[in-house]
């Protein structure tokens, strides 16, 4: 008798815990996913920390936007997922030329010259501003939502009818994307880098730069490439963080931290240490600042019962986190979980 | 020596006219705008030049890429409030003791996490013991914090709720600012040099990230987003220099009006406050390049490894170079919190005072202090003077459009982040065509 009744009670903490912490840690970690893969093929194949990348990701939102606009104006939609999917294609064709752009006009000029790491660092900076300054030219600094189409698979309501618990358990759609969209592109990029040509000779370039110019591969055309799935990977992080949250230029700039944090975590320069850095950073993120109050509440007896709200830190705080982790890495590995390009 | 301080003859005139330039600039827009307009220009340039020079000293002297000036800036706003204004009556009473040993207790956690670690060999449970003492150190951090906050953040919350300051004078704010942004610089170059040039970046774009949001959200320290306003001014006020017959006498005799004159003494007196600090830390800038020391550093920065086989230690010199710049740049953001007369940490943008700041130096001339300050000036005037321009700009392109047209309203209104783009570009364009900027360094 009091077995199941403590039973009730651990399934109910684990449905807060799910509700509050797994499910959008899960989100969030894919989001950020994504946008450190775009960092870490940039580093990968040109060699700079990317600083352009958070405005990349605002840009290509900025165009999937306006494209949902237009389409939403014009009466297309995708019946309950958001009518952005639609716009997506578009906003990632707008940002490869932009990035394309930015390369021809800036980042071509050093890879002649062969400059060292930190001038395009610095001319990342000058990308930044510029693209910055595009963006807020054309959607101005405020917040925009252009989330539409049915806002839950799962809501609280529904779960609490099906399942007779007094927690209820929400999954929005935007969430339920994101997941599956990461899934579907990061198998994508990894069947890319594995499995065909030119996949491998942009591995191949990344391990041994020399060795791959002897051997026939065209630097420019991997370069092209590298700027095209960085452009799709940005622009589908940046649309999916934008459906889940909300898009506000200067939130993506701050993104910056968390996603360099994850990209150096995992080993700057390995795709698959960007993803691990990802989840990494957006569990240790939620998990630090979440209160756990209501969790351990149902976990604990009920003598053990907190006081307090027992959050470790709070929200404002959550760059706090992904910096001390990185801080953490930078003492004890520098060269990342998965062993990136080291020293 | 001396010959050596300007590198040539030809460099001295082309570094002179330069400043000729850039005060044509000034007392240019004295004349056209309005010599208030001129001044704010000339205050927020020193400034400027100052953070510039400190940042020189990072990349200049040694390739040091440090993105977080403005985090150590606002370490510097920071020092105005804590040394100038009054303390909160009650305050301390309140809530102090608590605060102070719940700051105790954070640092003696990370001490005990350190201990643990340093003492125990490598393996999963060292990994779980200081896991458990940072978790534990953390909550009672929380505990013993709270409460105290809570308590200052009670007394009198509409206009104070904050600890206070001191109650010192401002100008000692001043040094106090460079020792903080000295001591965060200290941490962060303790962790991120000697690695990979790139992590000196991130670690530096974090904490400035993180600084911010701590003088944004510790409303005990800062009141937070309410913000600090009437921090004491190094100068008079206004309205008591309109008082003092004297001063309405000799103004007279300028043919200004009380009023206009004033304004103008005020800006004049934070000008040269601000110019007198550029002058000594510029001869000592200037002293430390031609030193043995600076050789020694833009050796370094050429080539680490000869430099390091040569035996010297290349880590520990970039450390010290580090944390000089950064107290430079510390000192800077003091007198910028002085100037205003209020803390805002809303203000800081990562754009304005950290990137700005970096195309003020290479736009300068990277490892020429003289360029940092004429870049520092120049930018600066550039800064104000693009959003005028931008806006003139888009009122002739959009004059053809019908009034009343989105498309016009729109590029009108957002006419102000041309300037973001502008910057963006000058700094692109010096950093291919000329990199080594209007003064180049030798």
């Amino acid at each position: 008798m009091g077995d199941a009744a403590s039973d009730i009670q651990l399934l109910n903490a684990f449905i807060v815990f799910m509700n509050f912490v797994g499910i959008p840690a899960i989100t969030y970690g894919s989001q950020l996913a994504l946008g450190a893969l775009g960092l870490t093929l940039v580093y990968g194949i040109l060699r700079f920390s990317n600083f352009a990348h958070g405005d990349t990701m605002a840009f290509g939102t900025m165009i999937t936007i306006l494209i949902t606009w237009g389409f939403q104006s014009m009466g297309l939609s995708l019946g309950p997922l958001p009518t952005a999917l639609l716009a997506l294609p578009f906003g990632i064709a707008a940002t490869a030329i932009w990035l394309l752009l930015t390369d021809r006009v800036v980042y071509r000029f050093y890879r002649r010259q062969r400059a060292v790491p930190v001038i395009y660092l610095i001319a990342s900076a000058g990308v930044m501003f510029v693209t910055n300054g595009v963006v807020r030219f054309i959607i101005g600094p405020a917040d925009q939502r252009f989330t539409d189409g049915e806002r839950f698979v799962v809501s609280v309501r529904e779960f609490k009818a099906m399942t007779g618990l007094p927690e209820g358990l929400a999954i929005k759609t935007t969430q339920a994307l994101t997941v599956v969209t990461a899934v579907v592109v990061v198998a994508l990029l990894f069947w890319f880098l594995n499995r065909t040509r030119t996949g491998k000779s942009m591995r191949a370039f990344s391990d041994n730069e020399d060795l791959a110019l002897l051997s026939g591969i065209d630097p420019e055309r991997v370069v092209m490439v590298t700027w095209l799935i960085v452009a799709a990977l940005a622009t589908i992080a940046g649309t999916l963080y934008g459906l889940d949250k909300t898009f506000k230029p200067f939130v993506y700039f701050q993104l910056l931290l968390p996603m360099f944090a994850a990209a150096v975590i995992g080993g700057l320069g390995s795709p698959l240490g960007a993803i691990a850095g990802g989840y990494i950073i957006a569990f240790a993120e939620v998990i630090i600042t979440y209160a756990w109050k209501k969790v351990l509440t149902y976990a604990l007896p009920e003598s053990w019962e907190p006081s307090g709200l027992v959050q470790l830190l709070s929200t404002d705080y959550k760059l706090a986190v992904s910096f001390a982790l990185l801080v953490v890495v930078l003492l004890i590995k520098p060269t990342g979980l998965f062993k990136g390009q080291s020293l | 020596m001396s010959t050596r301080v300007q590198s040539s003859g030809a460099g001295a005139v082309r570094t002179l006219l330069m400043f000729i330039v850039v005060a044509g600039l000034i007392i240019g827009t004295g004349f056209v705008q309005s010599w208030n307009t001129a001044l704010v220009i000339l205050g927020l340039g020193l400034i400027s030049s100052i953070m510039a020079l400190g940042l020189n000293l990072q990349w200049g002297f040694a390739g040091l890429f440090n993105v977080g000036v403005m985090g150590f800036a606002a370490l510097g706003g920071l020092a105005a409030v804590l040394v100038a204004m009054p303390p909160t009556p009650g305050a301390f009473a309140a809530g102090g003791p608590r605060v102070a040993l719940a700051l105790l207790l954070g640092a003696a956690t990370v001490g005990a996490g350190l201990f643990v670690w340093r003492k125990l060999p490598s393996g999963a449970l060292r990994a779980l013991l200081v896991f458990v003492v940072v978790l534990v150190g953390l909550v009672l951090f929380r505990r013993v914090l709270d409460p105290g906050v809570a308590a200052i953040e009670a007394v009198n919350p509409a206009s104070t709720g904050y600890l206070g300051g001191f109650g010192l004078p401002v100008l000692i704010a001043w040094p106090v600012g460079g020792l903080l942004a000295a001591g965060a610089a200290w941490l962060i170059g303790k962790t991120a040099l000697g690695l990979r040039s790139d992590y000196l970046a991130i670690a530096t774009l974090g904490i400035a990230e993180i600084i911010i949001a701590v003088l944004k959200n510790e409303d005990w320290l800062t009141r937070g987003v309410k913000n600090v306003v009437g921090i004491p001014r190094p100068v008079p006020y206004e309205i008591e220099l309109q008082r003092d017959p004297a001063f309405v006498e000799r103004a007279a005799s300028y043919g200004l009006d009380p009023v206009m004159a004033s304004t103008l003494s005020v800006k004049l007196l934070y000008a040269g406050l601000f110019a007198v600090v550029l002058l000594v830390l510029l001869v000592l800038s200037q002293r430390a390049l031609n030193s043995p020391w600076g050789r020694m550093m833009r050796a370094i920065r050429d080539n680490e490894t000869a430099a390091a086989a040569m035996g010297k230690d290349v880590t520990a010199r970039h450390l010290q170079v580090f944390v000089l710049g950064s107290a430079i740049i510390g000192v800077a953001g003091a007198m910028l919190t002085t100037l205003d007369g209020q803390l805002t940490p809303g203000s800081y943008q990562p754009l304005r005072f950290t990137f700005l700041i970096w195309i003020m130096v290479i736009v300068g001339g990277s490892g020429n202090n003289f360029g940092s300050v004429l870049g520092g000036l120049l930018v600066w005037w550039l800064w104000v003077q693009v959003e005028p321009m931008g806006l003139w700009l888009m009122q002739v392109v959009t004059s053809g459009m019908a009034d009343g047209s989105a498309l016009k309203a729109h590029l009108l209104a957002s006419a102000a982040y041309m300037r973001l783009m502008t910057m963006g570009v000058m700094l692109l364009i010096v950093l291919r065509f000329s990199p080594r900027g209007l003064l180049p360094e030798r």
